[in-house]
């Protein structure tokens, strides 16, 4: 008899989970587990990530669904924007009492 | 159990580098343990007692699991409801000792089997996952009614205690549910298997809704188990209904564990769980 977890089939799928931490913050991703389904996925990921007070929301998403760049062309995706210094703020002065630029 | 380094002894080389971490003194999270601590009424400790019991056990039982779960994050799962087992099973140790001068240890670790009062429902084996989780389905849907009662307790520390398990053993019977319907609904091989853990335990059943003398004497601090039959009834038959599973008839356990009346699946737990602090008597942990 096979034991549970030998054959390929049965080894549940990946999920990658966002934990929001407050109201107001965005969903952040804080790492992946392994669930037979998403209802499951949502319980382990507040068992693995959330037991310290962490979070007020949790996202789970099917590991299979994210399509990720190329780590290969990392450079022709990327770098593209090095030497071009005028598309960033930092020629500007910043007007007295603004706090959150 | 019972040393922390004082709040004071750790300064320049914080093992955790730069990650704030609250120092915080283990008995500081036993409810009853703090300033105002209360000693229990003789009656009410013998109730304190029984309940703590029951999530001792349980606890002991469901720490097996961890390395041998299905999958890591079922491991972590189960740990976890283990975890809030046993921080049931301190407060209420803790506050069934008040009566007596006994500690939390004394009364987990120096007990014999006769003296524990955990319903057999607790002791019985892990078997295989499905027996695991049909065992917490009844566990937790009975402790949740129980606990739900219990916030009303005139005891102020039995109604803390329960205010802070009742969230705890809500995500318990949620889990155990979840569960059971995979189980139940998956494989011919899963559904066989639930068929028949439940047929093992719904014999214990019943003990958990017999009513006790010691009840009677503490009407206000306690809850008279038969009363809470309805409400586990209303909660879990539906989950056997969903999960197309029949609700055992016929052979019901007479149990005893409220007597000290034990199957033979405790003696071997008390010996595992008992052989360190009596192996090396006064050690700290």
């Amino acid at each position: 008899m096979p034991t549970p977890g030998d054959s390929a089939a049965e080894v549940w799928p990946l999920w990658e989970v966002f934990i929001r931490a407050n109201r107001g913050l965005s969903h952040v991703h804080v790492g992946s587990l392994h669930a037979p389904d998403a209802a499951m996925a949502v319980r382990n990921a507040r068992d693995l990530y959330t037991r310290r007070g962490e979070g007020v929301s949790i996202w789970v998403v099917p590991a299979a669904m994210v399509t990720t760049s190329d780590p290969d062309a990392k450079g022709a995706f990327f770098e593209s924007s090095a030497g071009k210094n005028y598309r960033h703020a930092s020629y500007y002065t910043k007007s007295e009492g603004v706090k959150h630029l | 159990m019972t040393t922390e380094p004082a709040p004071d002894t750790v300064t320049a080389a914080d093992p955790h580098g730069d990650v704030a971490v609250d120092r915080r003194e283990l008995s500081a999270e036993l409810i009853g343990a703090a300033g105002d601590a209360t000693t229990a009424a003789p009656d009410v400790a013998e109730y304190a007692l029984w309940l703590g019991d029951d999530s001792l056990i349980l606890a002991q039982q469901l720490g097996r699991w961890i390395s041998y779960a299905p999958e890591l994050e079922e491991d972590v799962a189960l740990g976890n409801i283990a975890l809030d087992l046993l921080g049931h099973a301190r407060s209420l140790l803790h506050y069934a000792g008040s009566a007596s001068g006994r500690s939390e240890d004394d009364l987990a670790y120096w007990r014999g089997e006769s003296e524990f009062r955990s319903a057999w429902l607790f002791e019985q084996p892990n078997g295989d996952f499905a027996h695991t989780i049909v065992r917490q389905l009844i566990a937790a849907h009975y402790l949740f009614e129980l606990y739900s009662r219990l916030t009303a307790s005139a005891d102020r520390t039995v109604a803390a205690i329960a205010a802070k398990a009742v969230k705890e053993v809500d995500y318990h019977r949620d889990h155990a549910d979840q569960w059971l319907l995979r189980l139940a609904l998956g494989t011919d091989e899963s559904r066989a298997r639930v068929t028949v853990a439940l047929a093992d335990l719904w014999p214990y059943v019943d003990e958990l809704f017999h009513d006790e003398p010691l009840i009677d004497r503490i009407p206000d601090v306690a809850v008279q188990p038969s009363a809470l039959r309805w409400g586990f009834d209303q909660a879990v038959l539906p989950v056997l209904a969903e999960a197309e599973l029949e609700q055992p008839r016929g052979f019901s356990s007479s149990g005893g564990g409220r007597r000290g009346v034990h199957s033979e699946y405790l003696g071997p737990i008390l010996a595992e769980m008992q052989v360190l602090a009596r192996e090396h008597p006064g050690a700290s942990w």
